[in-house]
């Protein structure tokens, strides 16, 4: 009797999602990461041009005219994209030689490469900017503003690329550890070439890889700022570049309004990732 | 999870793949990655010829600077920022990704999503909402006034309005170009680096070891400090070097939050290059938030082994 009233007693270990005091912590953190960027989406509406833009002073919608009307805004955001759509290619297209040669190989030294690979991840933005930066100063690469559209952007793509690739080679490589090589062995037997095993199983097999690396590595270059802070010229700007002097010379509704779009970009991307990844039903740790 | 050891191919059996695959990655990593760090690495070493001309001469001067009082000061505010900003996002991660992982299988995604979300959003951009915020009359100098209002007409209503405890009005607090703006900025952009590898090890944990503490005896603060949170220290590790090596090269929270009064090392890093063009000193010092990196990662490293070791011996 004692027993069993000991077992139907028995303390179990908190259901910490279920306590209130956990849960409210979680709220506030919520709470303290979205206020300022839908405090940031509300005032790209206030209808201030001065004052610093923290009081409220109405609703308009000029803010977004301007902004699309801002030629600077919109090369910097031209090239924004250009930059992130040249990265992501040869990000993955690196990412994948990469992924492989450390999945496929042994060679000397292999430890050491692999630490080499994963140095870009690990090192503070600020040391690849800078070393970037004395890089194309040494060769003579100055992000020239004579040079013709695109080709000015040239610096500060391969900087994106650098620092890309890597994230992109780690997801990529995630993928391949689930492909079964008896898949290759039996193309090899059945005559196919090591260039048709290549093309016909394992890069259908990496597809999915392929999607996650490629939105990693876009993601990364929309968002990166100190390395194109460091690489880029007058006319080579980003639109975080460009919104960072503008935000150092006054603090406009304008910016917000071009805050919005790129949050807004973003929002997009991640719901593209989203559904593309339960449409796959891929995990992607 | 079964783990087949897959056979290598050697090098030497398929030279021409290896080399088609090899080339280029690792080609482009030693020119646009360790060729540009070996130039800073000797520029480090190198004096001012010209205005932009720099000569190696090996003199140590760039890093005998370095324990000048003036830099010392300002390393010792980027760690103690770093530190605290680390601390904090660690203490407000850890429930956070607790409830996260023990949430039900279909909430989880949700929850990780809604914190992932601001993570994936442009850090300029994040940093920059901060400033509507913390103003003197920003939004939380706003609410804090508000709740100063209502504190002064509570006293009122009880009768010690004229004692004035809270003072004559509402001062509002200044965040901007002080250090606990920018800890407060630097918690904001890095608490989902904090938050994800704690989430992960504790995602991984077996709940059964919860289960037997209960069983044997232990109470719930017992089971939760000294089951729960050593499972998932090695998580707690990996938050720490995730958030506190960015923390320690951040430059757009203490130049936007900080407004040149609160400057941490990449600021005087980035006026080296930008402005007072001393590309030796600059280069010396970008090495040593490199270094600082290198030692943490190793620590950490030989951490892990010790632990490894351990845990073959039981």
């Amino acid at each position: 009797m004692a027993n069993a009233k000991r077992i139907r007693d028995k303390k179990k270990p908190f259901e910490y999602s279920k306590k209130w005091s956990l849960r409210s912590v979680f709220f506030l953190a919520t709470l303290f990461l979205y206020v300022p960027i839908v405090v940031l989406i509300i005032f790209s509406f206030n209808n201030s041009r001065r004052g610093g833009n923290v009081i409220w002073k109405g609703f308009t919608t000029k803010y977004y005219g301007k902004a699309f009307n801002n030629d600077d805004l919109m090369l910097a955001f031209g090239n924004t994209l250009t930059i992130a759509v040249v990265a992501t290619v040869v990000s993955v297209i690196l990412g994948t030689c990469t992924a492989i040669l450390l999945w496929r190989f042994r060679f000397p030294f292999k430890p050491l490469v692999e630490g080499l690979v994963s140095l870009p991840i690990v090192i503070p933005e600020i040391c690849m900017g800078v070393s970037l930066a004395l890089f194309f100063s040494a060769i003579g690469w100055l992000g020239n503003t004579s040079d013709i559209w695109p080709f000015n952007l040239i610096n500060v793509t391969i900087a994106h690329i650098t620092f890309c690739f890597p994230f992109a080679a780690m997801v990529i490589r995630a993928r391949l550890h689930s492909f079964n090589r008896e898949m290759e062995e039996a193309a090899r037997d059945l005559g196919a070439t090591e260039y048709q095993v290549f093309k016909d199983i394992l890069i259908p097999h990496l597809k999915p890889g392929l999607v996650a690396g490629a939105l990693l590595s876009f993601t990364l270059s929309l968002d990166d700022f100190i390395v194109t802070f460091f690489t880029s010229g007058p006319n080579t700007v980003t639109l975080p570049v460009k919104i960072y002097s503008m935000v150092r010379f006054s603090v406009t509704p304008e910016i917000n309004a071009a805050s919005t779009v790129v949050i807004a970009l973003t929002l997009v991307l991640t719901v593209f990732a989203l559904r593309f990844q339960s449409k796959d039903n891929t995990q992607l740790q | 999870m079964c783990l087949v050891i897959e056979p290598l191919d050697s090098f030497r059996q398929k030279p021409v793949s290896f080399l088609a695959f090899g080339i280029p990655s690792i080609g482009w990593l030693l020119l646009f990655f360790m060729v540009p760090l070996g130039i800073i690495f000797f520029y480090s070493f190198g004096e001012n010829v010209s205005l932009i001309a720099v000569k190696t001469t090996w003199t140590f001067d760039n890093y005998a600077r370095i324990f000048e009082p003036e830099i010392m000061t300002l390393l010792w505010r980027t760690l103690w920022i770093a530190l605290l900003a680390t601390a904090i996002c660690l203490i407000i991660g850890f429930p956070v990704a607790l409830v996260i992982a023990t949430a039900s299988p279909s909430a989880k995604a949700w929850l990780l999503l809604l914190i992932m979300l601001p993570f994936w959003t442009n850090l300029l951009i994040r940093t920059y909402s901060l400033l509507n915020i913390l103003g003197t009359r920003g939004r939380l100098n706003e609410m804090l006034g508000w709740i100063w209002m209502r504190a002064n007409d509570f006293l009122v209503l009880i009768g010690a309005g004229d004692l004035s405890l809270l003072g004559e009005k509402f001062i509002p607090i200044k965040f901007l170009g002080t250090p606990g703006g920018v800890v407060l900025g630097i918690v904001y952009v890095s608490l989902p680096f904090a938050i994800l590898p704690i989430y992960s090890a504790l995602e991984r944990m077996d709940t059964s070891y919860l289960e037997a503490s209960m069983d044997l005896g232990a109470g719930q603060l017992q089971t939760f400090f000294k089951v729960l949170v050593p499972l998932a220290m090695p998580g707690v590790i990996t938050a720490f070097i995730l958030t506190f090596i960015p923390a320690l090269g951040q430059f757009l929270t203490p130049d936007l939050l900080g407004r040149g009064q609160v400057d941490m090392i990449a600021n005087v890093i980035q006026r080296q290059f930008k402005g007072a063009n001393d590309w030796p000193f600059g280069s010396a010092l970008s090495l040593m938030l490199l270094y600082v990196t290198f030692i943490l990662l190793a620590l950490r490293a030989f951490g892990d082994a010790a632990r490894a070791r351990r845990e073959a011996r039981h």
